[in-house]
């Protein structure tokens, strides 16, 4: 079973601190946390900081794993034009650091994360050609693939209709009750955060403003102050939280 | 996703696919093989003296027993030229191939990043004012000085690719800046020049195999040996830099690393050639380009097919630029674009969404 939990944790972008004093309780196998919080407030920084792709002061625990590829982060731009089939950009994030040889059970893997997806009908496809949803699955195909224990999502339905938002969120949150991973999505729609999150992590400018149970984080003066707005949270009669709002606050 | 899924697909058919799409590649890989070894024996037994092919395959099998005019034509005068045609056309190539690689752009080349035209200045200034960049014997003058100038422009290149906040367009901006400098160089130099030198240096930079010897081909082919296995070791982590920065970083790729590995290997690779045999531009730009459009873009057969792209073109260059006229030897740099432009245009109209 793994864990994370971050202490202290800032990082900088060039010589600039741009995110600091990141501090979250432990976050456990199994948990989907939203990462929320308005644009350029951190969310992606604060990521590539703990995949240890940008430098910064503090600790990223991690807990009940060895494995030196246990993190796995998909990127915000998924933007390619690379001559590579759908089939061959995801088959080139299993492989990184190994042989030129491909097995049966790379590929095998490769097909059923596509099947998952429901993406098999542009396996062959050029990555060129791809819409921006697609190229947003196939990212999270090449993110999956690599067999994370914790995965970190940049904003991975941005690009995607409600209907392929919903399953993508719904997929990820079975991905995590079933493999025991750690997922974090930067998401900026509010009502799917509080619908898929068992935890909520508020980012604004640069600081952790708090980080929880969803209806504990997602309040009225939470939005009114993070992002500027008049809202309501209101009960549907499901017993989810829901926002609703009224307007922009000055 | 349900409009993505269209037709149920069986779970084994992406891998069945893949499978016959990586065997399709390797036969394309043999036909170029095949086609390179096609040219190369023609490129031996095609010249102004004109010998029949069972002369020729005797002088290569049995030296012995030809006439020493035969042996002489055969192994000292065009087998050095048609090895150095594929070693040359296979390290512009790669050199090409990889610059677009970690450059992300598809001008990128020896050519147009300004390193011929810096060589050229190099061989220039040897041949116009006797300068040496280093203190060499005068008969390696002009190779050392234009290999040192190819490699300072590498060089230049890459640092300045370095520097935080330079985005790969600048540095291409950057490489087309020097191309224009070392031909406002140059022409100063020719200016300058007496009428023997300024043939002598229009003549280095039209590029010519004629120069080759085995020396030569040795020290190509070394440098040559030694890219492959680095860009071999990287073909994985060289294809995820195509698919952006962050993505390859997001595979755990070393982007850094691995640019500034390719780019100090790619400054010997491109400096080396074009300092024995000239200049010789559309190679190292079109070669990996023709490898790309039939092969894609995973390392694994761009690589070994941008080098059969490459050396095939220039051996097939070979033998056109011994063919236009009878007892003719042109420079090779002249005839390689007339050579590849047509097939170029026409897999480019053929192939339009894999172009680049």
């Amino acid at each position: 079973m793994v864990a994370l939990q971050l202490q202290s944790v800032g990082a900088y972008h060039g010589r600039k601190l741009f995110v600091e004093d990141v501090t979250t309780p432990k976050l456990k196998s199994g948990e989907l946390v939203a990462v929320i919080g308005p644009n350029a407030a951190g969310k992606s920084t604060l990521f590539k900081r703990i995949t240890g792709l940008l430098k910064g002061p503090g600790n990223v625990l991690l807990e009940g794993t060895k494995n030196k590829n246990a993190i796995s982060y998909m990127p915000q731009d998924t933007s390619a034009n690379a001559v590579l089939t759908v089939y061959e950009s995801i088959l080139l994030a299993r492989k990184q650091g190994q042989s030129w040889g491909v097995s049966d059970q790379d590929l095998r893997l490769i097909d059923d994360i596509m099947k998952a997806l429901n993406i098999e009908a542009i396996a062959f496809r050029d990555l060129g050609a791809l819409s921006g949803g697609q190229r947003q699955l196939v990212s999270i195909a090449q993110a999956l693939v690599r067999e994370p224990e914790i995965m970190l999502m940049d904003e991975p339905t941005s690009a995607l209709d409600l209907h392929r938002q919903v399953e993508v969120l719904d997929f990820m949150q079975r991905q995590a009750r079933k493999r025991g991973m750690i997922v974090l999505i930067a998401i900026h729609d509010l009502n799917q955060a509080l619908r898929f999150a068992d935890k909520v992590l508020v980012i604004q400018n640069g600081r952790m403003r708090a980080c929880g149970e969803p209806r504990d984080v997602v309040t009225v003066d939470m939005l009114r102050e993070v992002y500027k707005i008049h809202a309501r949270i209101e009960k549907c009669s499901r017993d989810h939280n829901h926002v609703i709002v009224d307007g922009t606050a000055h | 996703m349900a409009e993505i899924a269209v037709v149920p697909i069986e779970a084994e058919a992406g891998r069945a696919r893949y499978r016959a799409l990586a065997r399709r590649k390797l036969m394309i890989l043999f036909a170029m093989t095949a086609a390179l070894c096609l040219s190369f024996a023609i490129d031996l037994a095609w010249g102004p003296a004109r010998y029949d092919l069972d002369e020729v395959v005797a002088a290569l099998l049995d030296p012995d027993s030809v006439s020493a005019q035969i042996r002489a034509v055969v192994w000292d005068i065009r087998m050095p030229v048609a090895i150095m045609a594929i070693v040359v056309g296979a390290s512009l190539s790669v050199a090409g191939a990889q610059m677009q690689t970690i450059l992300a752009n598809p001008l990128a080349s020896p050519f147009t990043l300004g390193i011929s035209a810096a060589a050229s200045f190099g061989a220039a200034l040897a041949i116009v004012t006797s300068v040496p960049i280093l203190p060499v014997a005068a008969g390696l003058l002009v190779p050392v000085n234009a290999f040192i100038m190819a490699l300072v422009a590498t060089l230049f290149i890459h640092f300045i690719s370095q520097a935080r906040g330079v985005s790969v367009q600048t540095v291409v901006l950057l490489g087309i800046a020097l191309v224009f400098t070392f031909n406002a160089a140059l022409a100063f130099l020719q200016y300058l020049a007496s009428e023997q030198a300024l043939s002598a240096v229009v003549f280095w930079t039209m590029g010519s195999l004629t120069k080759a010897t085995w020396p030569k081909i040795w020290i190509t082919l070394a440098v040559l040996l030694f890219a492959l296995p680095l860009f071999a070791r990287h073909a994985w982590a060289l294809t995820a830099i195509r698919l952006g920065e962050d993505k390859a970083a997001s595979f755990g790729v070393n982007v850094r690393r691995i640019r500034l590995e390719t780019m100090l290997v790619i400054s010997l690779l491109s400096a080396v050639p074009v300092s024995f045999v000239g200049t010789i531009g559309f190679v190292g730009l079109v070669g990996p380009h023709i490898a790309r459009m039939i092969l894609g873009e995973d390392q694994r057969f761009f690589l070994p097919g941008s080098i059969l792209s490459g050396a095939l073109l220039l051996s097939v260059t070979s033998i056109v630029s011994k063919s236009i006229i009878p007892g003719v030897v042109f420079p090779i740099g002249i005839i390689t674009a007339l050579v590849g432009v047509p097939f170029f245009f026409s897999l480019i109209l053929s192939n339009r969404s894999r172009a680049w």
